[in-house]
């Protein structure tokens, strides 16, 4: 039996034939693109409009369209806050829109953990993917202890680090045994809360980053190293100038990678500090998450919204910026 | 010239070794500090909850407890219905895993080695989605579960994970790898596209699969968000949040639940210990998943 038809005769006689193609490629499709576009690309589209739209629950026909007043209602500054301004010019209410305003707030912590915790991540995970990748006696036994906090589960390593934080805590003794004298719950504290929060994002997602970076180490090509060697470079220099260079494509895709999964934070935070103190730690999704539990479902899309904004423009930034740099 | 250089260059090399030695000493302090580092806080976990609460916030630390409560591990099984979360969690992850490596390698078969028309247009809606986080849509995926009566069901967390578009890139990305050749050959002798699948693909991506079925467990076992929206009832919980009710009702029983977290983890410690070869070679190849 012959399946595929000549070139010449392909365009017109096949036209059965590729349509019968097409079917069977579409029942491999099928099963999953279902599930797919009924629980994943329906919901995506359906987000953007309900973002206009104001609803708190019960019958569909409540849902009320508004257009913009979600996003209106979310940046806008009290006017009470700003009749309390001494010289109310941009920046002064620019600032007041970081420090009173909820959606401020959120942006504000979230970036703010976003920019101590990706190159935190990124230093230890590119250090300890240096140091495995000598010949190592162990390497196995180091990089699966090392991963294994990724691996487990969220609610038990982040209950246990809570009680490690504790007033009183073993985390609290050591520090004082180095002169410390914070003796506080961490995550009581509202300094001190977002960087327990930090602690924990980078002690349990370095060990993942860390695998990708020992790939792309093993990657580089060994003439590199010794062309390098000839050229008279120390280990300083074949660093930066061999091994540097040579991991940039990894490291843009890990910094995107993590960019974006530290937008997104929510397991962490919700189960150590709950947003709190106050408003100290609550990121856009914790404030997705409040709105939603007061069935505020318009104005929770809306939020939603600001944190696809920021995920599709990080994304969009790094393939420019990639292009850029693999064509030099 | 040679000569002097090559005697030179002697001792420069003891040198060398010396220094090389120290390095190689140094390079294990600093990854046995890490790793202890690492492990601490599960060491710590151990060791509380085999405590008396009281016994847990002692100053100064005692790493080994006076006496091992091991009653602590007993107790908590009357606390909470620890064995129906287990249970819960188990059918969900064990059947998402399931869904998922079968219908993704099926998907994945045809955008890697079928032509047909709007193949690209497809693939491209798939990839577009893994950019998009699930918390950017989870509001209407909500109330579509909802409508359609899956709140507060199992069902609906495994609808939930069971579609991702991360599986059908994976094995997309692997079968790309497979030489279109064989399938030529197959078809020639009179295999079908399913025969192909079943016979040819399947056998060999086993790495690939392994990786898929081992981020899928994990994942789904470990997932707390999910379930946190949409799992009410007692009856219905995951090890997640129930661990998170069991911790909320009993806040101030230190060992207890310290107790529970350890059990939470050692499913996924198994499966990670067993398997994690398969894993660390899957995320170092295929390079995704955040």
């Amino acid at each position: 039996m012959i399946q595929q038809a000549p070139v010449s005769s392909c365009r017109r006689p096949g036209g059965k034939l590729r349509r019968r193609r097409t079917l069977v490629a579409l029942s491999f499709i099928a099963p999953n693109f279902i599930g797919f576009a009924l629980f994943t690309l329906i919901p995506v589209i359906v987000a953007v409009f309900m973002s206009m739209t104001e609803w708190s629950g019960g019958s569909l026909g409540n849902m009320k369209w508004i257009g913009l007043q979600n996003y209106e209602k979310l940046f806008a500054v009290p006017q009470r806050y700003i009749d309390r301004l001494e010289n109310p010019n941009f920046f002064s209410i620019l600032g007041l829109f970081f420090e009173r305003v909820d959606i401020g707030i959120a942006l504000k912590n979230t970036v703010t953990f976003t920019v101590i915790t990706v190159p935190l991540t990124m230093v230890f995970s590119v250090a300890l993917a240096l140091a495995l990748n000598k010949a190592v006696r162990g390497a196995v036994a180091f990089r699966a202890i090392i991963f294994f906090p990724y691996v487990s589960s969220t609610v038990a390593i982040c209950v246990c680090w809570n009680f490690m934080m504790m007033k009183n805590g073993p985390i609290n003794q050591l520090l004082m045994l180095f002169g410390s004298s914070f003796n506080k719950t961490w995550t009581a504290d509202s300094n001190m809360a977002i960087w327990a929060v930090i602690i924990v994002s980078v002690w349990k997602s370095m060990g993942y980053y860390m695998v990708i970076y020992l790939a792309a180490l093993q990657g580089i090509p060994r003439e590199l190293y010794e062309a390098a060697t000839v050229d008279g470079a120390n280990k300083w220099q074949q660093f930066t100038h061999v091994t540097l260079p040579q991991l940039s494509p990894t490291t843009f895709f890990v910094s995107v990678m993590l960019v974006i999964g530290c937008f997104k934070i929510y397991d962490t935070v919700a189960l150590m500090t709950g947003g709190g103190p106050g408003r100290a730690t609550k990121m856009l999704v914790t404030y997705t998450i409040d709105e939603f539990n007061a069935s505020k479902y318009g104005s929770a899309c809306a939020i939603a919204m600001v944190l696809l904004v920021l995920v599709l423009t990080v994304t969009v930034l790094q393939f420019r910026m990639e292009k850029k740099f693999s064509a030099d | 010239m040679a000569q002097t250089g090559l005697s030179a260059s002697r001792p420069v090399r003891r040198a060398d070794s010396v220094a090389a030695t120290v390095g190689r000493i140094a390079l294990y302090v600093v990854l046995i500090c890490l790793s202890a580092v690492t492990l601490i806080p599960f060491v710590w976990m151990l060791s509380s909850s085999l405590k008396l609460d009281r016994e847990v916030f002692e100053f100064p630390i005692r790493w080994i407890p006076k006496v091992f409560h091991w009653e602590n591990y007993s107790l908590i099984w009357t606390k909470a219905p620890m064995l129906m979360y287990f249970k819960n969690t188990a059918v969900v992850a064990i059947s998402v895993t399931l869904i998922q490596t079968m219908t993704s390698s099926f998907a994945a078969y045809a955008f890697a080695k079928l032509e047909f028309r709007f193949r690209d247009t497809l693939f491209l809606c798939y990839i577009a989605t893994i950019a998009v986080p699930w918390q950017a849509y989870m509001i209407p995926q909500f109330i579509e579960f909802r409508s359609i009566g899956l709140y507060d069901t199992l069902l609906a967390i495994m609808v939930l994970q069971a579609f991702s578009a991360f599986g059908v890139f994976l094995m997309r990305q692997f079968y790309r790898g497979i030489p279109t050749d064989l399938c030529e050959a197959a078809r020639i002798d009179g295999l079908s596209e399913y025969g192909i699948w079943a016979r040819i693909m399947l056998p060999l991506s086993k790495s690939a699969i392994a990786t898929l079925v081992i981020f899928t467990f994990i994942g789904t076992w470990n997932d707390y968000m999910g379930p946190m929206i949409y799992l009410t009832s007692e009856n219905v919980k995951t090890v997640q949040v129930g661990l998170r009710r069991f911790i909320q009702e009993n806040s101030s029983d230190y060992h207890l639940i310290m107790a529970a977290s350890m059990v939470s983890l050692i499913p996924v410690s198994v499966v990670f210990l067993t398997l994690q070869r398969y894993f660390i070679e899957g995320i170092a190849t295929s390079g995704l998943k955040g």
